[in-house]
Formats: C-alpha cells, structure tokens, sequence
C-alpha cells in the first residue's frame, strides 16, 4: 500500500519535472522573439526619428555619406524581386506537387521527393554562387546589361522557393480525402477536370500557405540576393536594372558603419520586420477567408 | 531507464556548453584590463597586413595579446578619438574634421588603387579627369574614350569602405551639398561589389567592365589601365608619378600605452617593414 503510494508520487515528481522543463523550453522559444524584436526596435527607432519617418520609407536616395537616408529603392527592390519569384516559383512549385501527389507512380514519386529536399537544403551561399557563375553570365551574353540584374534575383529565388511551395502543397493535396476524387470520377469528370475543380479547391488553403511561406523565404533572403543583385541602391525601372534589397543593404553595410549610418541599418531591420509582419497577418487573414 | 540516462547526458551537455559561451564572456572581458593586451580596429585593407606583423609581434615577446579587427576606416579613426582601441587603422588620409582631432598618425606602408578593365577591352589608358567622368555617369560609352562601341559598367564598393573614400578623395569624385557636406558623386547605377576580391571577380567576368582595387589583389585575370600615361607600378608611386595612392595609417592618442608605441616601433623597424614589402610599399 505505502510502496504504490509512494510510486505514485514519485511518477507525478518526474511528471511535474518535465512539464517544468517543456514550460521552460517554450518560454526561451518565445523570449528570444521578443528579445530580437527590443532588440531591433531600441536600436531602429531613434534612427527613424531622427531621419523622419516619410524621408526614410519614402526617400529615394541612399547616400550615407551625406546624410541621405532613403530606403524607397530597397522597399521596392524587394517587393519586385518577392513578385517575380512568386511568378516563376508557384507555378511550377504547384505543378510539381500535383504531379508527385495525383498523376506520378508510387516510383517516381519516391524519386522526386528526396530531390526536392536535397533543394531545400543546398546552402543559400550556394544558390547565389551558382547564380553568379552561370544565370548572370547567361543575362549578360543575352541582354548586355552586365548580368546582375533584377531578373536574376528572380530566377534564383524563383528556384529557392520551390521546396517550401512542393512540400507544402503536397501534403495538403494528400490529405484531401478520396472519395472527392473518386465521386468526381463517378459523375464522369476527367483526371485533369477532377484535379484542379475538385482536388486542388479543397487543398487551396494549404496551397495558399505554401505561397505564403515562399514569400517570407523570398523576402528574407540575403547572400545569393547579394551575390545576383548588383546592389545599386537604385529604384529599378526594369528586370535588367541593377537593385538592392533590404536583406542585402542591412548586410553590405553593416560591417562598414557607425554612427547615424549604423542606426539607419538596424531601422531598415525595422521595416522589414515590420513589412512581414503585416504581409504574415494579412494573408493569413486571406487564408482564413478563403478556406471558410 | 537507457532513454533517461541518455537525455541526463544530453541535458549536462547542453548545460556544459552553456556555461563554456558565458567563460569565453569572461575570459574576451579580462583581457581587456590586461596591460599587455593590444586592441587594434579599423580599415579592412589594413587588417590583413597588420594580423600578419601581430602575429610575428607576439612570437617574439611573450605575454602580449594582440587583437586586430576589420571594420572600415571611419570606424577605425572613431575607435582611436574616444578611446574604445588602442589603435585605429585607416587606409585613407584623415578627412579635415577627423584632422581637428589631434590624433597622432603615423604612416605605415602604401598602397596603390589601380584601375582595372576586363582583359578583352582595347583600352589601354584614360587620363584622371577621364577616369572621374566615367564613374560620374557623365562618360557612359567606351568610344567616348577610344575604345569599342559598349556601354561602360562601372564597379564601384559599398560605402564607408576605404579603398572607396581613398579613390573618391583622389580622383575628385565628390560634391558638396547644400550644407558643404561632401558627398559621393557616383553613378547611381553602379554596380557595388563587396570587397576586393569581388571587384576584380566581377571585372573578369564582364567585358564592359571597369572596376578600382588594391594593388595587391592585381593577377592577369584583368588589365589595369595607365593612367596620365604612367604605369601603375610600385616604383612610380614612389617617385610619385602615379597619383593614386593612399597612405595605411595608425591612429594613436594621446593616453596610448607603451604597449602600443612598442609594437609601432616594431613595424617601422626593418624587420617589420619587411613584411611590409611582400605586397605593400614600405616606408623606407
């Protein structure tokens, strides 16, 4: 009788232990967010305070060594190079997964999906070298216009996204269950009417996060940015201009800096931090409309 | 039973390592009110070539720490005026506000900037006024120069990196705005290479290309220019005929230790100049 007791409460001591340790665990998780985010808001805001808030997001001119504190050319340059990721990466990330998900053999699919994880794992230094070495080169023989350019931002990111957007939609595919295929088959639609009237609708909401999450992916990216990009911080006017994105301005920059032209670094991480935040929450508010 | 050692081993090994990250804290903090301890900051075309005399410095006299970092120029002279280093490094002449200071320089080695082309250009020189034109914008085709109907790319650094302010300084690439501020005159469309070795990667890589860099980064995959018709070549800028040129300076105040005028004399000697020499103009 005493020795069950005292089982019992030795098992509910562990027990006790261990959510105190998973309770701790959480608690770094989120403590280092909220230490990032003091972090770069302490360090950001006085700079923008002291550059004015409209001079800053909407100035055109970078020059630190006048005080000229625009980062206008960078908010754009990476909305643009965001965008044509998103047009060269979702339609053949969803393409891919519907294929491996509805249309390839048990085999291929075995095959395919190791090698899109071999993707989402090569080093982002790697992609931009690969960038540097054979898209650039390609840009400049055809276009003239030296080759880092917008476009090939573009291409590279288009192509780093793809794991994020096959992986997600994939498994989402997956789960729509199949008897929604099966019915559908049943009332005499074909494969392919069956596949994007019947599968991929009731899929859409996981589909829409995997576009969701390669925007963040996109957005974020720094080193092959850099390497690609040319990083004149200008406001490009076409795909063969040169551009800098925010990632690629805080990074250039910072070894470099002090003073107001380090403050001004921090509050670029300011408005990229800023920028995904809104970008996560509206379309996560999209999501939630779309998928009711 | 086996499972719970193991996370037990794990769990002591994540707190080992915790307790390491913090003791290496302590250790970077004691050196710091070590007196034979030497914290030297500033331009990164200098890092190099000083980590190099640190390290045969230390070699020969026990007990000293020396700790060189690379964080552009203007850092550098900022570090040596408020005191955060002992010595600041800088590949440029002070500008005149940085001169009000009364930091007291001293002139370790040369370093030529060369302007450099990709090896298929069939321009061989460009006089000092061309060369301000072309990264200006104002000269935009290399026919305008002599040289075949292209476009000009211009390759220019990231702002605050010395070789940056050193070339601009010397070819008068700068403007004052309203406020007599100077600032830099480059074509907004530049392409900005990180570093050196990126200038001259990116020179080779693109025919229309023209880029400027350390003298000591030059091989054959590009081709430097002469300017004014002089060679870029170690022995004219020492008799002063190529113009672009930059002094590597040390930064000290007036509360430097004796640790730091020691290692000073030590690279002005000849033993330190020698090293000086392997890729950079001594002194002497």
């Amino acid at each position: 009788m005493n020795i069950e007791k005292n089982t019992v409460s030795k098992n509910r001591m562990i027990e006790n232990i261990f959510s105190k340790f998973f309770f701790l665990s959480a608690v770094i998780s989120i403590m280092s967010l909220v230490v990032i985010i003091i972090f770069v808001f302490v360090k950001g805001i006085p700079a923008i305070i002291e550059i004015g808030l409209m001079d800053f997001i909407f100035g055109k001119l970078w020059r630190p060594s006048s005080n000229d504190f625009g980062i206008l050319p960078m908010i754009l340059g990476s909305i643009y190079a965001t965008i044509g990721a998103l047009l060269i990466g979702v339609p053949i990330g969803i393409l891919t997964a519907i294929y491996i998900s509805e249309i390839a053999s048990k085999q291929i699919r075995k095959m395919i999906i190791p090698m899109v994880e071999l993707l989402a794992g090569i080093p982002s230094v790697i992609y931009g070298f690969f960038g540097l070495i054979v898209i650039v080169p390609l840009i400049d023989q055809t276009f003239k216009n030296g080759g880092n350019s917008l476009l090939a931002a573009m291409i590279i990111l288009g192509i780093m996204i793809l794991p994020t957007i096959i992986n997600i939609s994939d498994t989402s595919l997956r789960a729509v269950p199949k008897e929604y295929r099966e019915n559908s088959i049943a009332l005499g639609a074909s494969k392919m009417q069956t596949i994007f009237k019947v599968v991929l609708p009731a899929a859409k909401s996981g589909v829409l996060t995997a576009v969701v999450l390669g925007i963040g992916r996109a957005i974020g990216e720094t080193m092959a940015v850099i390497l690609v990009a040319g990083n004149s911080p200008q406001i490009p006017f076409s795909i063969f201009n040169r551009f800098r994105s925010m990632t690629a301005n805080i990074a250039i920059e910072m070894g470099y800096a002090f003073g107001l032209h380090q403050e001004a670094l921090f509050a670029t991480g300011v408005v990229l931090f800023v920028f995904i935040i809104i970008l996560n929450l509206g379309l996560n508010l999209f999501i939630r409309k779309v998928s009711d | 039973m086996k499972s719970i050692s193991r996370k037990l081993v794990s769990i002591l090994l994540i707190g080992i390592l915790v307790v390491g990250m913090f003791s290496g804290c302590s250790k970077a903090n004691d050196g710091g009110s070590n007196e034979k301890y030497l914290s030297i900051v500033g331009s990164t075309s200098v890092t190099p070539v000083l980590t190099k005399l640190a390290d045969s410095y230390t070699a020969l006299n026990d007990g000293v720490k020396i700790d060189v970092q690379g964080i552009g120029s203007s850092a550098g002279v900022k570090a040596a005026y408020d005191k955060s280093a002992d010595i600041g490094m800088s590949s440029r002449n002070l500008k005149e506000a940085e001169k009000e200071w009364n930091l007291i320089e001293t002139t370790i080695a040369y370093d030529g900037i060369a302007i450099s082309v990709n090896p298929n250009n069939t321009v061989e020189k460009l006089t000092i006024e061309q060369v301000k034109d072309i990264f200006k914008g104002t000269i935009t085709n290399w026919n305008e120069v002599g040289g075949k109907d292209e476009e000009i790319l211009v390759i220019s650094r990231e702002s605050g990196s010395g070789t940056r302010g050193a070339f601009e300084g010397l070819v008068k690439l700068e403007e004052k705005d309203a406020d007599g501020n100077k600032f830099s005159a480059l074509i907004e469309d530049a392409l900005i290479a990180d570093g050196n070795g990126a200038v001259k990667a990116n020179v080779a890589s693109k025919d229309n290309a023209i880029g400027y860099l350390s003298f000591s980064y030059l091989d054959s995959s590009i081709k430097t220019l002469k300017i004014n018709d002089v060679e870029p070549l170690v022995e004219n800028i020492e008799n002063g005929t190529y113009k672009i040129s930059r002094p590597f300076l040390l930064l000290t105040n007036d509360e430097s230790s004796k640790v730091a005028s020691n290692f000073i004399e030590y690279i002005l000697s000849d033993e330190g100049q020698d090293i000086i020499a392997e890729k950079l103009i001594s002194v002497k």
